[in-house]
């Protein structure tokens, strides 16, 4: 008798279920701890490369007087120095600057259209996540032509002790210095690329849910802000590409 | 045509509040003008290890802007902001232990083939 009514009373603790004790969402909570893993495979990434970089060593001279070659790490300003349509001018870290305004300019819309959400505003929910697609696209086409740029390499190239020249990079040959600086460059920009794209796929998912009224039936759109989560998770990882790539 | 026009009802534009983004807005400002900040460190100073600090150190007031505010860690429980927190902090701990190891194993592999 007394078991069944202990059954039977609703347990109200804070862990006893039913209720929310970090006041998010099961859905919000896992793409937090999702980014949270994330950001372990990042951290790893740059682990990596800060310790390719103690491996090998720096560039001592003039800063005017720097080649690219084999023995020593390149400086990241030397390397990424071009701009589409400015062929064969020095604008050092002009274009990356570039990618990184369009990024936070697409943090900004993004943020924008959770705030709209949150007001149950759908027009303004889908105009700023246009702007965000956008954003998001141009990003990846700037990061398309940086890659093609960094592959076919200068004019110039690199001279080898044996007279050859060495033009780009891939894989295995780099003109730029040594071969894991490439290989760093191509696995880390690439990883966050990927990221850029998987996050531009799941903003046109949601755009056809929003236009479709699907979040507005539901009656509200956490959806949005969980892709939003993810979407500032891509900028934030490349302020961090950005200062341990490029500016250091 | 009445069935259609009701299940159309969320197109009306009234009873919507205005948009409060001047936050929003504020946060942006900040992280440009620490993106610009970092332009600027770049070119007027000599490459060394104090101006490697200043480039984290701003890195991590930028992280700080954009995980606070855009992700809205900031207003979340305390619990979950440790959760997330702790984890990172550990991580960022592993970095910096690994990182300055690579000098280490540089000189270490060195010596050990070059002699």
């Amino acid at each position: 008798m007394s078991t069944s009514t202990t059954l039977e009373a609703p347990k109200s603790g804070t862990w006893d279920g039913g209720n929310e004790p970090l006041k998010a969402s099961y859905g919000k909570l896992m793409m937090w701890f999702f980014l949270l893993s994330d950001a372990f495979t990042f951290g790893a990434f740059l682990i990596v490369y800060g310790l390719s970089r103690h491996r090998h060593l720096p560039y001592t001279g003039e800063p005017e007087a720097f080649a690219f070659s084999q023995q020593w790490w390149p400086i990241p300003e030397k390397v990424f120095n071009a701009f589409p349509g400015f062929h064969g001018v020095d604008l050092p870290l002009a274009f990356v600057a570039l990618m990184t305004m369009i990024l936070i300019l697409s943090s900004v819309t993004m943020v924008l259209a959770v705030e709209a959400g949150h007001r149950m505003d759908k027009n303004d929910v889908q105009k700023w996540l246009l702007w965000t697609i956008l954003f998001g696209s141009i990003f990846l086409g700037c990061q398309a032509w940086e890659w093609a740029h960094f592959i076919s390499g200068t004019e110039e190239g690199m001279l080898l002790s044996d007279g050859t020249r060495i033009f780009g990079a891939n894989l295995t040959i780099n003109q730029y210095g040594p071969p894991l600086f490439a290989d760093l460059f191509f696995f880390i920009t690439g990883f966050h690329g990927t990221h850029v794209f998987s996050g531009v796929v799941l903003l046109i998912m949601i755009f056809i849910n929003t236009v479709n009224g699907v979040y507005h039936k539901r009656g509200h759109y956490e959806m949005v802000e969980k892709v939003g989560l993810y979407w500032h998770f891509v900028d934030l990882v490349w302020v961090f590409v950005f200062t341990f790539f490029y500016l250091v | 045509m009445a069935h259609h026009h009701s299940d159309n009802d969320f197109e009306q534009t009234n009873n919507i509040p205005e948009p409060q983004t001047k936050a929003i807005w504020k946060t942006f400002g900040i992280l440009v003008a620490l993106t610009a900040l970092e332009f600027v460190f770049a070119f007027a100073m000599e490459a060394g290890t104090m101006r490697n600090t200043i480039f984290i150190i701003l890195t991590i007031f930028k992280a700080y802007f954009i995980v606070a505010y855009f992700m809205h860690l900031k207003h979340e429980t305390k619990a979950l902001i440790w959760s997330i927190m702790l984890p990172l902090a550990l991580i960022v701990w592993l970095m910096v232990a690994l990182i300055s190891e690579g000098s280490y194993y540089f000189e270490s592999v060195t010596n050990y083939f070059n002699n």
